[in-house]
């Protein structure tokens, strides 16, 4: 039983590598044969289910409301960015060397996220609910405010010129690993901790369980994923540019996992699917000459239409599509 | 006094006058966080309103107090907005809070996200996104301070800047008054103490909260005004940063705290000047973050906060 | 086969196999903007000019007896937008050029999928120098910020200030490339910078940057930001006592710049692409045509949009096809063309090689001042 996971996970690498191979019609894993617009779809909803799955850790399954996913994004997006371009070729020109070093500066990237998760979840510990979302809204913006600071990095002009090393395989691997692992943990005991901590905190600390620990985590490993799917996007589009990790990208990544259930890895999985791919949808309707004129300008207003959803939803139905939490309950 | 001694004074007056703009703005936030302990994170939105409520309606109200600008019509502007933005926010109470009320925090926090995103996607695709101009509702100049007064004339302070400051004082001082004097400012704070014991106390609280919020609104309408005197240029993004502004200085101050929101106001806008002027514009966002996460470490319910403890 | 389908079957295939030979009726050519979003007033704008210039043309019959039909995608201000955007119009909508941004972040990271897909890309308003850089398939029709930035340096030299102020927009790569050669050429000139200050787009309130700068006591202040900020920056800067000129670029160039400055740029000067005095029937139709469209003036964005779909299609014209390959070099060779932004002629860089023209602020309105030749 204990095994299944482990199996599960390896099936499903296995997939995702004959899946690219046989997208790339046999051809190296790096040229996609597949129209370049879906792919860069199909990119996207990998990295976004990294993010969403990574963010659901803390908001959904410990209750930690975090606006400030994109700053640890970011921070993986640069640092990785930074290695390849510095050390990319470090140790050696052939394939296998630049993939290596590649991963390398992916983990690196992740890594640096994570410590950013660390910096931002400690001094958090203390806050709840409303507080914890402007703090991290504002290391958001600090961590945004070092980047366009430092000249090394790009500053406002951006960093480009990253090899793409980001192929549909790497992409759905980590996402693969991303689900994993948070499934996993959370059907431990330490997903015990981090239910424990959302639901009632003081009760979880009156029973002994060391609430600093699983915040500390949640945050760290929701830091890291971001920062793996921040480096697998800078290495995709080739060029970021720190208002791409603002605000407005943190509440994208927030209406994935309210929209999907917080709480619900599958739900969240789905909803960061259905998100990716609504905008080229409404792209798509947005040019349909049958409907009428103002129909068509609000399809194009995608913000206006995410804001309604939020709205709706939470009036509606804030368990989202799968919650498993009741959120209608009254609070005693 | 010393070229150096009048620019910080200068830098001070600059920081005070952008200061009670946070002010009014954190006037609004407080209040219904006092009495609904929830940020409305829509509260810079409708500040955004009221500078357009002005756009559009100021012209024709200004016409009724004879050509151009003047006082009495800057005044009639000035309540046109306040008592619009009152009536926008009742309404989004009704419409988007008030289903929520015995949901969890963070449902309601959501909520007001994207009420706030509409109305800043909305104003958008509906006022457009190029910056509008302001019309004149009063005719700006700096002051003159006799040169008798030495070095210190070569101060500038315009009309616009001690309209705003005293504007801000006055509404504070007639909001502290509804809240302690008046009856439904009894009811507020009772709400805000324990809002089931003020229910079975027979208050009406969607009463008391619709018109918590419409005051709050009615202060962020009125901010809208003062700030596009002084800064004539309107969009519908602009709303954003001074809401968040404004609410860092509500916690500086001190959360549900009036006379604290006002000074937490103040502070920040001269902590700004100062390190716009002195250090460096691009740190001036990051240092008021750093100030805020400072302030929710060391002492959570902010200079003229009491100390709360959480009841289990 | 029945002797009465046979003759309107040859006649289908022959015509639909004409038509994929020639690429069917109609030539396509995709935009990515900013139309919602931040940059939303300057995406809106160039949008609006290219669509203007390519309704024009499609009015006077189009270009090689085709029209065009324009395919425009907005990319929310977002970055990673414009790469799945380009590469739809590319691979999914089969455009043979692709016109856009005007921001330059937007452009770096289009330009790279066009050069790879061998789709010309012309922007219309992006100046980092990198841009062009990325390949040949990439051109634009403005200047870029070295020659900007020397021209307003050699301008305040020319007027005999010696000591200026800099106050850049630190959001807007355009600002900080513009202050930067401005510096590089006004010291080198043998001005002396007093002061940098900075802001951000969308601040409204600069009265602490224009106290730090009036005690250093300039001859004059460069301002190389968006109207947005300078209308205000110049109404505070004269509330607060400072009278020197100001100087910018054109960046300037808005509907509402002088409607919220009122008097306050008088006697102020700043680097443009046309002059709305210009009495060239070119320049006095565009902006007229543009007003009544819609309804307020066009700016600097909304003219290099036009510029960019003008020169477009002119090139097709000399190439006689839209075949990428001979297209892009078509682009490249573009000389003297007239467009409303100045005579327009591409460098080896595939940079606009055209005169700037410098307007001053007189009693609230613009008044052409000088011509500078690249």
């Amino acid at each position: 039983m204990a095994d299944r996971p482990k199996l599960y996970l390896l099936l499903a690498v296995v997939a995702a590598l004959i899946a690219s191979h046989v997208l790339s019609g046999g051809a190296e894993p790096q040229i996609p044969a597949l129209n370049p617009y879906y792919y860069d779809v199909l990119i996207g909803i990998g990295i976004n289910i990294i993010l969403a799955v990574g963010l659901n850790l803390v908001n959904g399954y410990t209750g930690q409301f975090s606006l400030g996913h994109a700053g640890f994004m970011a921070a993986g997006a640069y640092a990785s960015s930074w290695l390849t371009l510095s050390y990319g070729y470090a140790m050696g020109t052939s394939g296998l060397a630049t993939t290596t070093a590649f991963l390398l500066a992916l983990l690196a990237g992740g890594a640096v996220a994570a410590l950013a998760g660390l910096i931002v979840g400690v001094p958090s510990l203390r806050l709840k609910g409303d507080y914890l979302a402007i703090v991290t809204l504002g290391f958001n913006e600090i961590i945004k405010g070092v980047i366009q600071n430092c000249d090394r990095l790009g500053a406002q002009r951006g960093l480009g010129g990253m090899v793409q090393h980001t192929t549909f395989f790497w992409t759905f691997a980590f996402a693969a690993i991303t689900v994993y692992v948070v499934v996993n943990l959370v059907n431990s005991t330490y997903g015990r901790g981090f239910l424990a901590v959302r639901d009632d905190e003081i009760a979880a600390e009156a029973m002994g369980i060391n609430t600093t620990k699983y915040k500390v985590l949640a945050f760290v490993l929701g830091a890291f994923f971001a920062g793996i799917a921040g480096g697998l996007y800078a290495h995709f589009k080739q060029f970021i540019h720190p208002e791409g990790f603002n605000f407005m990208k943190s509440v994208d990544v927030v209406v994935m996992v309210i929209l999907g259930g917080m709480g619900s890895t599958a739900g969240v999985c789905f909803a960061a699917v259905l998100l990716t791919i609504l905008p080229e949808v409404l792209r798509y309707v947005s040019r349909i000459e049958a409907l009428p004129e103002w129909l068509r300008h609000v399809a194009e207003n995608r913000m206006i239409i995410y804001s309604l959803l939020l709205i709706i939803l939470m009036i509606t139905r804030p368990q989202g599509l799968f919650g498993a939490v009741n959120l209608k309950k009254k609070k005693a | 006094m010393g070229d150096k001694l009048l620019e910080l004074l200068q830098q001070v007056v600059n920081g005070l006058s952008q200061g009670s703009i946070y002010a009014l703005i954190a006037l609004g936030y407080t209040m219904v966080f006092g009495v609904l302990r929830f940020i409305n994170f829509a509260h810079g939105d409708v500040y955004m309103l009221g500078a357009f409520v002005g756009f559009y309606l100021g012209p024709k109200t200004l016409k009724l107090f004879g050509d151009g600008p003047s006082y009495p019509g800057a005044a009639a502007v000035l309540l046109l907005s306040m008592a619009l933005c009152a009536i926008i926010g009742i309404v989004i109470e009704k419409i988007c809070y008030r289903p929520l009320r015995e949901r969890p925090k963070l449902t309601v926090l959501i909520t007001a996200i994207g009420v706030s995103l509409f109305l800043e996607n909305g104003g958008q695709f509906v006022f457009g996104a190029d910056p509008k101009s302001f019309p004149d509702v009063i005719t700006d100049r700096a002051l003159e301070i006799p040169a008798s007064w030495g070095k210190i004339s070569g101060l500038t302070i315009t009309i616009s800047q001690v309209l705003v400051f005293g504007v801000t004082l006055v509404l504070m001082f007639v909001l502290s008054h509804i809240v302690r004097k008046t009856k439904l400012g009894m009811a507020m704070r009772a709400l805000s103490f324990n809002p089931v014991a003020a229910q079975l106390m027979g208050i009406n609280v969607d009463v008391v909260i619709s018109f918590t919020f419409g005051l709050g609104s009615a202060l962020a309408g009125a901010a809208g005004i003062l700030t596009s005197i002084q800064q004539p240029s309107i969009d519908p993004l602009m709303g954003i940063n001074a809401g968040l502004k404004a609410f860092v200085a509500a916690v500086l101050g001190g959360i549900g705290n009036l006379q604290g929101a006002v000074l937490g106001g103040l502070l920040i806008g001269v902590l700004e000047a100062i390190v716009v002027g002195y250090v460096d514009p691009t740190y001036r966002d990051p240092i008021v973050f750093g100030v805020l996460i400072l302030i929710l470490l060391v002492k959570p319910t902010g200079l003229l906060g009491a100390s709360e403890r959480e009841k289990v | 086969m029945h002797k009465f389908t046979f003759v309107p079957v040859v006649l289908v295939s022959a015509i639909s196999l004409a038509g994929s030979a020639l690429g069917a009726d109609e030539i396509k050519v995709g935009e990515f903007a900013a139309l919602t979003g931040g940059s939303a007033s300057f995406g809106q704008s160039s949008h609006r000019g290219t669509e203007m210039a390519f309704d024009e043309i499609n009015a006077a019959g189009g270009v090689l007896g085709k029209k065009f039909k324009l395919i425009t995608e907005d990319d929310q201000s977002a970055a990673g937008q414009p790469a799945t955007i380009v590469r739809k119009l590319i691979s999914q909508d089969k455009v043979v050029t692709v016109l856009g941004e005007v921001r330059s972040s937007a452009t770096i990271e289009a330009a790279p999928i066009c050069q790879e897909n061998k789709i010309p890309l012309i922007t219309p308003a992006a100046t980092n120098p990198k841009v062009t850089e990325v390949g040949d398939y990439i051109s634009r029709v403005c200047f870029i910020d070295p020659f900007q930035g020397t021209v307003m340096a050699k301008f305040a030299l020319s007027k005999g200030w010696k000591k200026v102020a800099v106050l850049t927009d630190v959001k807007q790569d355009y600002s900080v490339g513009l202050a930067e050669f401005f510096v590089k050429a006004f010291t080198a000139g043998g001005g002396q910078v007093v002061k940098e200050q900075k802001y951000s787009t969308g601040d409204k309130d600069f009265k602490a940057q224009l106290t730090s700068i009036k005690v250093t006591k300039p001859d004059a202040i460069f301002i190389p930001g968006y109207y947005g900020e300078v209308a205000l920056v110049a109404r505070q800067a004269r509330l607060l006592g400072i009278k020197v000129p100001l100087l910018g670029g054109d960046g300037w160039v808005g509907d509402s710049l002088l409607k919220v400055a009122g008097n306050a740029l008088d006697g102020c000067f700043f680097s443009n692409h046309f002059s709305e005095e210009d009495q060239s029937p070119l320049v006095q139709g565009f902006v007229k045509k543009y007003e009544a469209k819609y309804h307020e003036k066009p700016d600097a964005m909304a003219a290099l949009g036009y510029d960019s779909a003008g020169i477009l299609a002119d090139a097709i014209k000399r190439a006689g096809t839209t075949d990428g390959d001979k297209l892009k070099g078509a682009i490249a060779a573009t000389k003297g063309f007239q467009g409303v932004t100045g005579s327009i002629t591409l460098d080896p860089q595939r940079n606009a090689s055209k005169s700037a023209v410098i307007m001053a602020i007189v009693n609230g309105g613009f008044k052409f001042e000088q011509n500078v030749a690249p």
